[in-house]
């Protein structure tokens, strides 16, 4: 057997393993662990498959950034398992039929029709040398620089509209002004007040 | 490997959308910086944008380029496009700004999405190939689905939003779908590599077959994007619930950009399958029709009345491009501009009875307008008129080019449709008139406009009636852009 199939079944048995108990963890906090061993079990099958960049990505932006909000979305959230399970019966047929539908249809996808796996064939191997990022750098920034500079307008837009939608100007928020605080005079500051004999002895 | 190969100089024929975006950056930082009585320039300046850009865009007009590897197309139909699109925004924008400081929604990065979304039009008008296209179109929309939720003080506002949004994107990803259908069996993006492999006679059936099943996606969405009948739902609903400024913005300028889609999509690109498109856009223009006549009847809310009535215009659109020829084409592309131009000028009068703490949006709300402010009841008479296809509007020629055309090949039955259901949506149209000028008002009403609207509101009104007068200059342009 080759280096790589071995590797290839280690971070395999990895991945099942670690979806498999992340399915099955009673902790929340403990099952977006097991799904983060996933994902990185899952970049380093696509590092075999001589995607690196798809690899990184993934650690990149699902291990580093997407996790980390589920991490808090979970400890802020008040999720209690059993509630979570409650249902669980009642929508287990229903489960099955999706997942056999999805099996199904993927079956027929690779093996019939234009895009059979027989007329497509593998994907091309390549060297050491090769880099994919280095590949898909040079597509992005010459023959898709303009679809590529329109997804970072996009990207404006959404900064815009979520920040108009949701931004609302705080009345009460405790700003420093320091103009006023120089020019501040004595009376400003004092307020005399004439306090009546009789209702000070009364309150004692 | 691709082979790519880049000249600088080639990016003048980029000018309008690089200047509207780097406009776009600029007034974003100026409206974040200056002090707040400057922020009321936010505006002008967008305006001015607006103003550079058409013109931008004017100058190009008879150059044609295709560049950045095929992504970005300037020819003179996207030149003129984009004139128009400048042209209608400004227009719209002054007639926005009166109902927003009116209803103290005036917030400037209202006219910032607004800038953002035509610059999505222009993209989408330029693009050619199916990545381009995509991206200019969820680039309008997005700004266009913020635009509405920005009264996210109003429950009706924030539904309309959540509605379009949903909506736009079961019809995005209807498009991408068929898309992705295209590109996986001709293995390209390029609109032109497209064309030319469907034009092969050597096609395989399945490979015709693939191609006919993302056609019929494709015309999913942009009927989606149009509006048209069985896709128009969200139509009436949205209109209703935007506020009254984005409807006319949503309900105008963004329809040049989804015919501009569909000329890309479905003449630039799947011309051969023409017999195939033309028999779906048939269903869709006299459903269209008929519904956005028949259910326009019972409205008693007039941004709903227009909505139905946007889905009867949408309808005669398709049918100018049944025909197949590049007459029918030319004059579906004029009555975009006649409907824009009528549609403009209907909002703008609706706009110009809010007030401060009142809302128009009832036909009843016109009542006496004839007697309290005659010049804004003529402007709105002639809409009204130009809308049911009476001469000498320019509503009348835009039908009367559509209906020549479809009868010269030899869809007689198709015209008769057309008019019977046109002249039963002549009735709804009439009774706003009847409205205007016959009945009186509940109480005194006092119409209060800045005089930039009635300004523009004028010259909107006045064109309807002078193009109308004169269309044979624009009916040779509209043919003269294939």
């Amino acid at each position: 057997m080759e280096f790589t199939s071995i590797l290839f079944y280690v971070f395999s048995l990895f991945f099942v393993g670690s979806s498999l108990v992340m399915i099955t963890s009673r902790n929340t906090a403990k099952a977006a662990l097991w799904l983060i061993l996933t994902f990185f079990s899952a970049a380093s099958l696509w590092l075999l498959l001589e995607a690196e960049f798809l690899a990184i990505t993934l650690i990149l932006i699902y291990v580093g950034a997407v996790m980390v909000l589920f991490m808090f979305v979970i400890k802020m959230l008040d999720t209690e398992a059993s509630t979570l399970r409650a249902q669980f019966t009642r929508y287990l047929p229903l489960g099955i039929f999706v997942s056999l539908v999805v099996i199904v249809q993927m079956a027929l996808v690779l093996n019939a029709g234009p895009f059979d796996l027989e007329t497509v064939g593998l994907p091309e191997q390549h060297g050491p040398s090769y880099s994919n990022i280095t590949a898909i750098a040079q597509q992005l920034y010459t023959v898709y620089v303009y679809p590529f500079e329109l997804a970072a307008v996009l990207l404006l837009i959404a900064i815009i509209a979520a920040i108009t939608l949701v931004h609302r100007t705080q009345v009460n928020s405790k700003k420093q002004n320091i103009s006023e605080q120089i020019n501040v005079q004595a009376k400003d500051r004092m307020r005399f007040a004439s306090i009546n004999k009789d209702s000070t002895k009364e309150n004692k | 490997m691709m082979n790519f190969n880049f000249n600088v100089s080639e990016l003048m024929f980029l000018m309008p959308e690089l200047f509207l975006l780097a406009a776009i950056s600029c007034i974003l930082l100026f409206d974040l910086y200056v002090k707040k009585e400057l922020k009321k320039f936010t505006y002008h300046l967008s305006q001015l944008a607006l103003l550079i850009t058409g013109l931008l865009a004017f100058n190009l007009i008879g150059e044609s380029a295709t560049i950045f590897s095929g992504t970005f197309v300037l020819d003179t139909l996207g030149s003129t496009f984009k004139v128009f699109i400048a042209g209608f925004s400004i227009i719209a924008l002054v007639y926005s700004r009166h109902y927003l400081s009116v209803h103290g929604l005036l917030r400037n990065e209202y006219f910032i999405l607004a800038l953002m979304s035509i610059l999505g039009m222009l993209v989408m008008v330029s693009g050619h190939s199916l990545l381009t296209l995509y991206l200019g179109l969820e680039i309008m929309s997005l700004s266009l689905y913020a635009l509405i939720a920005t009264a996210r003080d109003r429950a009706f506002a924030i539904e309309a939003a959540l509605k379009y949004f949903v909506l736009g994107a079961i019809a995005s990803g209807l498009l991408l779908y068929g898309m992705s259908m295209i590109y996986g069996i001709t293995g390209n993006l390029d609109i032109a590599q497209i064309a030319s492999f469907a034009s092969l006679a050597s096609l395989e059936p399945q490979e015709t077959l693939i191609l006919n099943f993302g056609l019929v996606f494709l015309v999913i969405g942009v009927a989606f994007k149009l509006g048209a009948v069985p896709f128009h739902m969200w139509v009436p609903d949205v209109y209703q619930g935007s506020p009254t400024s984005v409807t006319m913005f949503l309900s105008t300028v963004p329809k040049i950009a989804a015919v501009a889609l569909l000329v890309r999509l479905l003449i630039d690109g799947l011309s051969d399958f023409q017999q195939y498109w033309a028999d779906l856009f048939m269903i869709l223009a006299v459903l269209s029709i008929a519904v956005g006549s028949l259910v326009a009847l019972t409205q008693v809310n007039i941004k709903r009345m227009l909505a139905y009535s946007t889905i009867s215009h949408i309808g005669f659109v398709l049918l100018g491009f049944v025909t197949g020829v590049l007459e029918g084409y030319g004059s579906a592309i004029f009555y975009v501009f006649a409907y824009i131009l009528m549609s403009l000028a209907a909002f703008g009068s609706i706009i110009v009875l809010n007030r401060s703490g009142f809302e128009a949006d009832q036909i009843s709300d016109f009542r006496g307008l004839s007697k309290h402010s005659p010049w804004f009841a003529l402007i709105m008479l002639a809409v009204m008129l130009s809308m049911a296809g009476v001469p000498p509007f320019i509503g009348f020629y835009s039908k009367l080019f559509i209906l020549q055309q479809v009868v010269s090949e030899g869809y007689v039955i198709l015209a008769i449709i057309a008019v019977i259901f046109a002249v039963i949506s002549a009735y709804y149209y009439l009774q706003i008139i009847k409205t205007m000028y016959f009945d009186d008002a509940d109480k005194d009403i006092v119409v209060s406009a800045p005089i930039d609207l009635k300004v523009v509101l004028s010259i909107n009104g006045a064109l309807i009636l002078i193009i109308g007068l004169m269309p044979g200059y624009w009916m040779n342009l509209s043919v003269s852009l294939f």
